[in-house]
């Protein structure tokens, strides 16, 4: 699942359970599906792995991505 | 005619009124190249302005140094507009500059506004062809030259902020020869390639003719017909280009369009934070409500029920038993009805009265003398029992 889908399920989860309209079941139901959105949504943005690429000319003539050299080493 | 004789002072002061009455003379753009440029303390400018055969004198005063967009510098060509007049003390006359532009920047001025009128006229500039910039990019695009300031501080801002976010740069040529071709490739190799969710394409700050590449228009069709959407950050706060008026969102400058195309992270934590928050207080509070309202709807206690449901037996018992006894009263005085009826049909009652049966010995009731012969034996029933008898004749 994509970020800002995860976010946009989390804010609605949310809404419905604070509306009080759901059931019992399905309020519980409600509140445990938005703790696991909650926490992926918290694991996606701590994704920190620093990916930033340059693209550069291939053999082929195409572009490829290769690691940009660290902003510290510059 | 008689010769005159006039003291420095007033012949220089007649000159000064003579060039200040000529009308041509008291407002006049010169063209040439600055020469023994000189920025006194003051905050005034003295410079020599030249060309191939002649110098002439100028100064700009500190108030109209204000309107300067560039700083002079010897060897520099340019256009400078004001009135020449005599500095009467010195006896020299001189321009009084009140504008001074680069020469051959009025050129690319003019081109600039030229173009800005036709793609503007063609729609580029339209606002229902904006797109929106995505809220949470996973892949951002930079076309930008791969060295210099304005890449590095795009990829400081976006790694902090954002640091789960892709950045991928297309090292372009930003200025100077293919340019334009570069910036147009770049753009269009994220378009073929879906890949990135959003570009930022820029520069840092440079000279009018340092950004010129995206005053021209392939740049502008290039970003006008991107489908990702593009975040212009070309120059510093004052430049405006024709990339700007296209691009989907202008950032004043290159680290201003990293803030602008990744959201942050630490902002969207707390939210987070905030909405499971939410879930924890809406979750208790529907179990308190719950709660409250079952205690409302709460059975009776057991012990309570059972006692009821005794005492709901014992009636029915009751009523069972008083239905029963009735029964039996109205039994009792149906039976003395139908006896008292038997009674009387009974021929005990007959017999009571001093009469008898005479029956033989299969049980028959004689009931003529002549059944009875002589000699036999026979029963006769009395009232109160049977007595054996004999016929004597």
């Amino acid at each position: 699942m994509k970020f800002e889908e995860a976010m946009a399920q989390l804010e609605e989860t949310v809404k419905k359970l604070d509306s009080g309209s759901a059931s019992l079941e399905e309020s519980l139901e409600l509140f445990e599906k938005g703790i696991k959105l909650s926490k992926l949504c918290q694991k996606m943005l701590d994704d920190a792995e620093k990916r930033v690429s340059v693209l550069t000319s291939g053999e082929n003539g195409g572009m490829e991505k290769q690691t940009f050299p660290d902003i510290d080493e510059q | 005619m008689e010769i005159r004789t006039a003291t420095v002072s007033q012949i220089n002061n007649y000159i000064k009124r003579v060039l200040d009455s000529n009308g041509i003379l008291n407002q006049i753009w010169v063209k040439g190249e600055i020469s023994n440029f000189k920025l006194h303390y003051s905050g005034h400018m003295y410079i020599t302005l030249k060309d191939e055969g002649s110098v002439l004198k100028a100064v700009m005063f500190k108030s109209a140094c204000r309107g300067l967009t560039f700083e002079p510098k010897d060897g520099m060509k340019v256009l400078a507009r004001g009135r020449i007049s005599v500095y009467e003390a010195s006896g020299a006359y001189q321009l009084y500059i009140e504008e001074m532009r680069q020469d051959g920047i009025g050129d690319l001025y003019a081109a600039f506004e030229k173009m800005k009128k036709r793609l503007g006229a063609e729609g580029l500039f339209d606002e229902r062809h904006k797109q929106p910039i995505p809220k949470f990019p996973e892949r951002v695009g930079v076309c930008t030259a791969s060295t210099g300031a304005a890449v590095r501080d795009i990829i400081n801002v976006i790694t902090r902020r954002y640091p789960c976010c892709e950045i991928i740069l297309y090292p372009t040529t930003v200025q100077g020869q293919g340019a334009v071709e570069s910036i147009v490739s770049a753009i269009e190799y994220f378009n073929q390639t879906s890949g990135a969710d959003v570009l930022i394409v820029g520069r840092g700050g440079g000279s009018i003719e340092d950004l010129w590449a995206f005053n021209e228009e392939k740049v502008a069709y290039a970003i006008y017909n991107s489908k990702i959407p593009i975040i212009s950050a070309v120059g510093h706060e004052t430049d405006f280009t024709i990339a700007d008026f296209v691009a989907d969102l202008r950032a004043p400058t290159p680290s201003a369009a990293a803030e602008i195309a990744v959201p942050s992270s630490a902002e969207l934590h707390s939210r987070i934070n905030m909405l499971s928050g939410k879930l924890y207080q809406s979750v208790s509070r529907l179990s308190q409500m719950r709660r409250l309202r079952l205690d409302a709807l709460k059975l009776k206690s057991p012990s309570e029920f059972i006692g009821e449901s005794y005492l709901k037996i014992d009636g029915f018992l009751k009523r069972l038993e008083n239905g029963a006894q009735l029964k039996i009263v109205n039994g009792k005085k149906e039976l003395y009805k139908l006896t008292g009826a038997l009674d009387a049909l009974s021929p005990l009652a007959v017999m009571a009265r001093g009469f008898a049966v005479a029956v033989d010995d299969s049980g028959s009731v004689m009931k003529s003398a002549a059944d009875i012969k002589q000699g036999s034996e026979f029963t006769l029933k009395l009232c109160d029992g049977d007595k054996r008898c004999k016929a004597i004749d």
